[in-house]
């Protein structure tokens, strides 16, 4: 799929002109300018318009977090964001994880090495959602668990309740949790 | 893996792990043919009736909407075996969320718009929804789900009760329950000339081609049914749901592909759902602890569209030994949605059952109720006077009881307490049958040294493909490495559903004997191989389904510690443990991973997950992911998964039993009983909510009046 492409086939009879406006995001590193469905939220874009099925549709209800990706460096449930809202920003999904040249992110490493995952529905949620939180202790976002005397601002160390709870918006139905978390404490730096 | 090792047994991991973590695993709704459509159902709005009128023209003037199918234009199917396969065939509707029309458009917004969009009429019947135990409707079932009979008596059981020195006669309740697998059912159709291709999420395509063959009147050779990866399952993709019926009749109406997802909050009306069960359980004792009476009476609801009976009350026949037992199945058919599969029908609930009320015969008793148990360990099955193959409950207990720590427990209730925290500890069996059924396979020695083993095995998550390969690999004498796995499409040698735990068993033994016969023909010949390699085939018909003169189960045992919030009425789980006897362990790291699922979804049907029909609107009140709780990261602290090794020449050429399930069976049953020992309250009904534990602690700190 170019990255200039307009949306999907059915995109410009599913909705009237005025119903529809161009949108560009940087999805993991590359411009897409698309004329998008008012109504199209950025997981639909993501599957249906760039074929980037690793963001997975669970409940499309902000329920379960198989549709978790970044956006601008932050974990959002794309099933609740329309994508005309997200016009500039630099969205990051499972696919795109892994760095320049690196074949597998060390999450998606710990994945495998740790049987985190059964039928992987979850999965790229879960990847996301753990690459979210990596980032968000270490720049010191407090959850439901930290301990409220400690200074603001300063990173958060990852012990297994700080996973569990951070974890908690990405459900897994196969019950993958114990080896999930031990896979994200393998690469905490 | 040096040439001594063998590939079973090992922690292989799996082969398909790298699709995963990238996200290039494909998903039924994940084919993108060219010109594809979406559809979106619309679900009955009353609970009993008939559609007297479907407008339609709201819908079809939307932007993008292509068709709606109702009752009165959708294609004319056969009539098929599961009679909730057909939809949009008569203007019935059976319980509230039938589907009544089928919005197909260029997108899934347009889609869901045209559903909102359609107005459908009805002349509405009364409706009767709600299951209890008089309820006059019930009848007892001549046959559970399984095939099991509905009721079994030996003895004298009411006179053995009547006179027995120790009795517990009590009542649990069961809600529904709900699969939801994390991907929803979905389906992607399409018709090239007079072919069928199907995507689908799906247990089993070599079923789902049959069916669709019988219900489109087609011969199954011009079907083909793909589930590549399916993202769980847990029962309720078993069979065929509607999704792919009405994927499949909407390409027909249309000529386009479409992919049908069926939203999330439809699913519970739709897929099926672990039926509600209503326990009556009398078990009389003598002093010493042996049952003398067992009697274990389940009520259960069906829906008016079939009967499904959720067998409930067959593990009692086949735990303790008691010379006097009667179990029966009462069904009621109300205005609800079909009940069906839910991992372990029959054990999760009925075990659930059964071994709180050995929890409760152990406290009359004045008995550790491991003791308990292991005193009333049957020599043969009880219900059939058959030996068993295997059966190490007894050892699963002893090594279960020593690595958690049993003989430290204070067994008086209500002994352990940290601040406004009740802690407690609980124990409960587990069993689930060992079942196989005919499959085929082919495999095929290639030039390069490699081979390709072929068997429509479903991968639901349970690692299939990873196990197939240890099994070709050592039954060919080859690294694991050299086997090439093709699983997942219709098109492949026929095998059986991934269900009942039986996927392994039933897809690895025609894959040993294909692989065995190809390695024999191998070896007598030299030279170099055809270009097309050779191929062995091998087909189990008439040996996996032969009549085995032993009893088969799997057994098991589960360990749980509790903490009951006295402000809060929270129940948390520090840890669970499970020791599994299941025959011989074929992967280490994908079937601890299989123990340790099915035990946090017992996690989730102890504490968690609850479902209420709603009277006046005639289904649940839980319908999606908000409001039916399944368990999260942070309720499952620590779940330990063992077994013990289990050599058992009665099973299969792999000595395996099936192990998908067993792990959800007693872990309901060991947290309520550490619940009971945490606050010396028994709570009787299902899932332990913060509200009814509180209500309960309330009540005993002060009770009423009398």
């Amino acid at each position: 799929m170019g990255s200039q492409q307009h949306g999907g086939s059915g995109q410009d009879t599913a909705a009237s002109p005025r119903h529809r406006s161009d949108t560009t995001l940087r999805v993991n590193g590359t411009p897409r300018t698309l004329t998008v469905d008012n109504r199209r939220v950025l997981l639909d874009l993501l599957r249906e318009d760039l074929g980037l099925i690793g963001a997975k549709k669970g409940c499309d209800h902000g329920q379960c977090g198989a549709c978790t990706v970044l956006v601008d460096g932050r974990r959002v449930n794309s099933c609740l964001l329309l994508a005309v809202a997200l016009d500039g920003c630099e969205i990051t999904t499972v696919e795109g994880l892994a760095g320049d040249g690196e074949e597998l992110h060390p999450l998606q490493r710990a994945f495998r090495k740790r049987d985190a995952f059964q039928c992987g529905y979850c999965t790229p949620g879960q990847l996301c959602s753990a690459a979210g939180v990596l980032a968000e202790a270490a720049a010191g976002h407090p959850s439901h668990v930290t301990d409220p005397a400690r200074p603001s601002g300063e990173p958060v160390p990852l012990d297994r309740e700080e996973i569990r709870e951070r974890l908690s918006g990405n459900l897994c139905r196969c019950g993958a949790y114990p080896h999930i978390v031990e896979a994200v404490e393998d690469v905490i730096p | 893996m040096t040439g001594t090792e063998t590939a079973l047994g090992a922690p292989a991991e799996r082969r398909e792990g790298r699709e995963k973590v990238t996200g290039t695993a494909r998903y039924a709704a994940e084919y993108d043919r060219p010109g594809r459509t979406h559809a979106w159902p619309v679900p009955a709005t009353v609970a009993r009736g008939r559609v007297t009128g479907v407008d339609t023209a709201a819908a079809l003037a939307q932007p993008g909407v292509l068709a709606v199918l109702t009752h009165e234009n959708a294609p004319r199917l056969a009539e098929p075996d599961d009679a909730t396969l057909a939809v949009l065939q008569d203007a019935k509707v059976p319980h509230r969320g039938w589907f009544v029309a089928l919005v197909v458009a260029e997108t899934p917004e347009a889609a869901r718009a045209g559903a909102t969009a359609v107005r459908v009429s009805y002349d509405v019947e009364p409706h009767d929804s709600v299951l209890r135990r008089d309820h006059p409707a019930s009848y007892a079932a001549e046959q559970a789900n399984g095939g099991h009979p509905g009721s079994t008596e030996h003895g004298d059981p009411d006179t053995a009760f009547a006179s027995a020195e120790v009795r517990v006669d009590v009542e649990y309740d069961v809600p529904p329950l709900h699969n939801h697998p994390m991907e929803p059912h979905s389906s992607t159709a399409r018709w090239d000339g007079d072919r069928l291709i199907v995507e689908t999420s799906s247990q089993g395509t070599s079923t789902a081609r049959d069916v669709l063959a019988g219900m489109f009147a087609m011969p199954a050779e011009r079907i083909t049914v793909v589930a590549e990866h399916v993202g769980g399952g847990f029962g309720s993709k078993g069979t065929p749901r509607p999704d792919v019926v009405l994927a499949a009749m909407a390409a027909r109406h249309t000529g386009r592909p479409v992919t049908l997802t069926l939203p999330r909050r439809l699913l519970p009306s739709v897929v099926g759902h672990r039926a509600p069960t209503l326990h009556r359980l009398r078990l009389g004792a003598g002093a010493d602890g042996r049952l003398t009476a067992l009697v274990h009476d389940v009520t259960t609801h069906t829906s008016r569209v079939k009967e499904f009976v959720e067998q409930a009350a067959v593990p009692a026949r086949v735990m303790y030994a008691a010379p006097h037992s009667r179990t029966v199945h009462r069904v009621a058919p109300l205005d609800v949605p079909s009940p069906s599969w839910m991992r372990a029908p029959g054990e999760a609930p009925g075990m659930y059952a059964l071994e709180s009320a050995m929890d409760e015969l152990a406290g009359e008793l004045g008995m550790d109720p491991v003791e308990l148990r292991v005193r009333n360990e049957p020599e043969t099955e009880p219900d059939s006077g058959k030996p068993f193959s295997s059966r190490h409950l007894v050892e699963c207990l002893r090594e279960g009881a020593r690595r958690f720590g049993w003989s430290r427990r204070d067994p008086r209730p209500r002994s352990g307490r940290t601040g406004p925290l009740l802690v407690g500890t609980g124990v409960a069996a587990a069993t689930y049958p060992v079942m196989v059924s005919p499959s085929t396979a082919a495999a095929r020695a290639l030039p390069d040294g490699t081979f390709l083993v072929q068997v429509n095995a479903t991968d639901i998550g349970t690692g299939a493909r990873t196990v197939v390969a240890q099994i070709a690999a050592d039954a060919l004498g080859v690294e694991p490495g050299r086997v090439r796995i093709e699983v997942g499409s219709s098109d492949l040698p026929y095998a059986s559903l991934a269900g009942g735990s039986s996927g392994t068993a039933s897809w690895g033994w025609p894959v040993h004997d294909a692989c065995v016969s190809l390695a024999e023909r191998l070896a007598g010949r030299s030279g170099p191989l055809p270009e097309q390699g050779i191929e062995a085939r091998a087909d189990t018909a008439g040996r996996a389904d032969a009549d085995s003169p032993y009893a088969r189960h799997a057994f098991g045992a589960h360990f749980a510690e509790v903490t009951v919030d006295t402000v809060s009425g929270e129940v948390r789980v520090r840890r669970l443990l499970g020791v599994y006897a299941a025959g011989r362990i074929l992967n280490a790291r994908t079937a601890r991973s299989q123990f340790i699922g099915g035990m946090t979804m017992g996690l989730g049907m102890a504490l968690t997950e609850d479902s209420t029909v709603d009277a006046p609107f005639g289904d649940f009140a839980e319908s999606d992911l908000a409001s039916y709780h399944v368990p999260a990261h942070a309720d499952v602290p620590s779940v330990e998964a063992h077994w013990i090794e289990e050599d058992d020449p009665h099973l299969n050429p792999m000595g395996s039993k099936g192990i998908g399930e067993i792990g959800i069976v007693g872990t309901a049953a060991a947290i309520g009983n550490a619940v009971h020992h945490a606050t010396g309250i028994r709570f009787r009904r299902l899932p332990l909510t913060p509200d009814r534990v509180l209500t309960g602690l309330l009540a005993h700190e002060s009770p009423a009046p009398v």
